[in-house]
Parts: structure tokens; sequence; C-alpha cells
């Protein structure tokens, strides 16, 4: 079946078989292998993408599903060489050990973000549940959401898009 | 693992949908989110010749105020049934219950026909929906029809849609200025339900006058705690109460799972509570 998808900003036009999923379509057709696959059943949420500006499984939605639809992958979050800035706190925190689950972990981040812009431990917890990690022990992933959060916070103005050096110096030196 | 190949149909009107569906024949599945077909067409648990998927359904999203009652589209999506005003005012029990459905992710996919036609005794909405006396109003080549969720809900993954039918619509009748919550255990992030307990109460001058409670995962279908409902209406909403009504919570279930009944009447008693204060 023919499909017409925006990857990242960029519109590609294929044809696929109506079986393919969307994670196999971003991954083996355009290339973008950041978006990863953790596992069979849905769980993990290493693939999560935004389509139409919400956060799904990729490995749970149809490449033709997506015909006509927005996708965002992780690979389409960076802006002119700088890092989006839920990227950048998860960075700035340690908020990754193997890296497998971070992917997902940021889109989601962004969609939980977006729903509240200030959300509380337990509310990072809720809104990262469909995402697992075996190494972190999620602490720091929480604390870099909230982190993130707050540099995006509502009012941050469009200094909140741009990553400061002396904010990425204050965090990766001692923590807090 | 990958889905064994389909054909993939996407109707752009009910009437085209359920014409698909009988041409296809026995070996056609509609698609809805996807949540759980997908999954299970990954593992190939089912292979289906045919996915008609009903996306392009409009008239089936969104949330209509229908008088006495709510008319719930089956396409509507759990993140959408979240939001919805009509919803928080009307029906506080759906609410409360769709919070608890899986994640985010899955939520922004996965819809509440979906979850209904799926009939998983665990799935979060059946109890709440069949407190609630909601009916199903389906479409298949004869014509419409409709179910109230007693008799929609048959046994384990099965209901009373034939084959060659679609779910469109639910009609949940209001439950305006109840108290309402869902009471669900499960052991880890984003798991289904162990046992959960849908509770509705109507208080009126420190009295209930008129309860509903549903149990999740007490059999293979949603069973509806009618000796519970009977010992609450006309009692004052005090613990002492609830507690005792609670206490026939698994009166009439028939899992055989001392386990199951005894959780059935912990998490009776704590949706009561909640419930009446809520
Ligand atoms: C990781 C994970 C965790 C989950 N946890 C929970 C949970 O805790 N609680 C819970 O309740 N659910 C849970 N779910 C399931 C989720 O709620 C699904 O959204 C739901 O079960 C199915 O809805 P769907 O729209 O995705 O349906 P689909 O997967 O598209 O379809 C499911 C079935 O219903 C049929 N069908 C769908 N729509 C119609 C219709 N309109 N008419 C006729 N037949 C139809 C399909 O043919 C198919 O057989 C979970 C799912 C996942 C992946
Ligand atoms: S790969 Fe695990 S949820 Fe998609
Ligand atoms: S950092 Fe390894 S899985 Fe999360």
């Amino acid at each position: 079946m023919h499909i017409s998808v925006n990857v990242d900003g960029v519109r590609h036009a294929d044809e696929v078989e109506p079986r393919m999923l969307l994670v196999h379509y971003l991954r083996e057709r355009l290339g973008k292998t950041g978006t990863v696959v953790g596992c069979d059943t849905s769980n993990c949420g290493a693939c999560t993408v935004h389509l139409d500006g919400h956060s799904v499984k990729s490995c749970s939605v149809l490449a033709v599903q997506a015909n006509g639809h927005d996708i965002t992958t992780i690979e389409g979050l960076a802006r002119d060489g700088k890092l989006h800035p839920v990227q950048e706190a998860f960075h700035a925190n340690h908020a990754l050990q193997c890296g497998f689950c971070t992917p997902g972990m940021i889109m989601q981040a962004i969609d939980l973000i977006a729903d509240d812009p200030s959300p509380d431990d337990e509310a990072v917890r809720k809104g990262l549940e469909g995402n697992l990690c075996r190494c972190t022990g999620y602490q720091n992933i929480v604390r870099a959401v909230q982190d993130a959060a707050h540099r995006m916070r509502p009012g941050a103005g469009p200094d909140a898009e741009r990553v400061q050096d002396e904010a990425r110096a204050h965090h990766v030196v001692g923590g807090e | 693992m990958i889905p064994a190949e389909f054909d993939y149909q996407c109707p752009s009107s009910v009437d085209e949908a359920i014409r698909m569906l009988a041409d296809a024949g026995e070996d056609a599945k509609v698609l809805a989110g996807g949540q759980s077909l997908i999954p299970v067409l990954r593992m190939r648990l089912a292979a289906p010749s045919v996915l008609i998927d009903l996306s392009a359904l409009t008239e089936l999203t969104g949330v209509r105020d229908d008088g006495d009652s709510l008319l719930i589209g089956a396409m509507t999506t759990h993140y959408e049934v979240q939001r919805d005003h009509l919803v928080h005012e009307h029906a506080r029990l759906l609410f409360a219950a769709t919070n608890t459905v899986a994640d985010p992710q899955v939520r922004h996919r996965g819809t509440f026909g979906g979850s209904l036609a799926h009939a998983d005794p665990a799935g979060d909405l059946l109890a709440p929906v069949l407190a609630l006396d909601a009916v199903m109003i389906i479409a298949g080549p004869n014509g419409r029809r409709e179910v109230p969720a007693a008799e929609f809900f048959v046994d384990y993954f099965t209901t009373a849609l034939a084959p060659d039918e679609l779910l469109l619509d639910v009609r949940v009748p209001k439950c305006s200025g109840w108290g309402a919550h869902y009471e669900k255990l499960n052991r880890v992030a984003q798991a289904w339900s162990i046992v959960a307990v849908a509770a509705a109460v109507q208080v009126s001058g420190g009295a209930i006058t008129q309860a509903r409670v549903g149990l999740t995962n007490m059999g293979s279908t949603p069973v509806r705690a009618r000796a519970v409902e009977d010992a609450l209406v006309g009692q004052p909403a005090t613990p002492e109460a609830i507690n005792a009504a609670a206490e026939r919570a698994a009166e009439g279930t028939s899992v055989g799972d001392d386990y199951k009944e005894n959780l059935a009447r912990v998490l009776c008693g704590r949706a009561l509570t909640s419930a009446v204060t809520a």
C-alpha cells in the first residue's frame, strides 16, 4: 500500500506491506535507527515516538496507520546542532546508563511535560509508567524530567530552547 | 515478531465498513486503536486475512450529551475520555477507571469501544460499564440493535457482537453528582488488574440512596455485586455500613479463589469509602 508520512519534518512517500510496523518503517526504510525496539509485548516504551504530537509505541502502530500523519522521532528533536532541553537535562542529570531506554524516555518525557508543565515526583513516575529502564533505578530520570520541566516552564520564552554552557557546567559538576 | 500477511482496508463510512466486513467473511478483523490487536497479531495468536481500520470513521469519535445519557463513540480514545468534561460531570466512574488503564502511550491510541469489544475480563472499563447499566449500540448487515451491558459480555474475550457487526456507540446513563471510585490492585506499572472494584454511590442527607458496584477479573465476564448494592441502599454513609456491605462483595462470584475473593471484599471497602467522600 502507498503511504505518505511526514517524519521529523520531511515528507516521505513509500510503498509498504500493510503488516509493516511503524518502528520497522522508521528504522529499516528511513534509516532512523535512533528509535529502538526493546520488547515483543508492547511494554517497554523504548520505541516511543510522537504521532501528531502525542506519544505512541511505534511497535504497536502499523506504518499504514501513520499514512497522512506527522511523526516525530528522537532524531527530530535537536535544532541547529543544539540538543532539545529534555535531551540536555538527561545528559546533565546522568539519567542514563546503557542508554537503550533513553530515546523512548525522552519522547515520553516531552509528552508528559506538555500535559503537566511542572510535574511532581509522583506525576513524573506515573507519566513514565509505559517506559521501562533496566539500569538506572529511575531516580536520575525523574530528576532530569523535573529539571527539563523547569527549563521549559511557561514564561521561560525562547531561552527554554537554548542550551546554555553555564547551565550545563552547573549541572554536570557535582549534581545539584 | 511481525504479523502474518493481511489485506488492509480503510472504509470512510459505517455502511461501507459493514459492507467490507460482510464481503471479507469470518476471517476479517476490525482494527480500532490496535493496542490489543496488534500485540496479538505480532505474537501470531491471530492471523486474520483482512483488517478493516475504523480510524477514518470520525462519527464514532467523541462524547455527546443525549438528555439522560451520554453517547460515547466506540472510537473515542482513552485519552479523550480522560479529558472530556461531560464524562467528568456525568460519568465519574468511567473517568476514574480510564485513568488506571495501561500507560499514556497506550491511552493515546486505545479506544473505549475496542476495550469493550476485546472483552478481556481484566479490562478496566467492563465493570464500570456494567455497573452503570450502559447499553451497546451495534450495527450489522441487518441494521442496528441495542444490547444492555449485562447481555453484551458473554465469556472470556467473547461478546454479543457477531463477526459481521460493529460497536458504534455506548449509551451511558448519567450519574450526575454521584461519588465514584475505581480501586485497582496490580503489582507492577502498566499491569492489568488482579482484581478491581468499580463503585458509584448517590448520597443524600448523609444516607446512601443509590449504589452501583461492579467487579473486574472475578470471573469470565465482569460481575455486578448486587448483594453489596442492596446492602447499601437506605443505609447511612458511615464506615460501619460500608464495611458491612463490602463483606458481601464476593457473593455470587465463582472464581473459587480465596485470595481473589478476599481482595474483592477489601478493595470494595476501599472503593466505597473513597466514593462516598469523592
Ligand atoms: C502494555 C499494555 C497495557 C495495557 N493495560 C491495560 C489495562 O491495565 N487495563 C485495560 O483495560 N486495558 C489495558 N490494555 C488494553 C488497552 O486498553 C486497549 O486499548 C484495549 O484493550 C483495546 O482497544 P483498542 O482500541 O486498541 O482495540 P483493538 O486492539 O484495535 O481491537 C481489540 C479487539 O476489539 C475489536 N474491535 C475494536 N473496535 C471494535 C468495534 N468498534 N466494533 C467491533 N469490534 C471492535 C477488534 O476487532 C479486536 O478484536 C493494555 C494494552 C497494552 C498494550
Ligand atoms: S518495543 Fe517495547 S514497547 Fe515498543
Ligand atoms: S539506561 Fe539502560 S535501560 Fe535505561
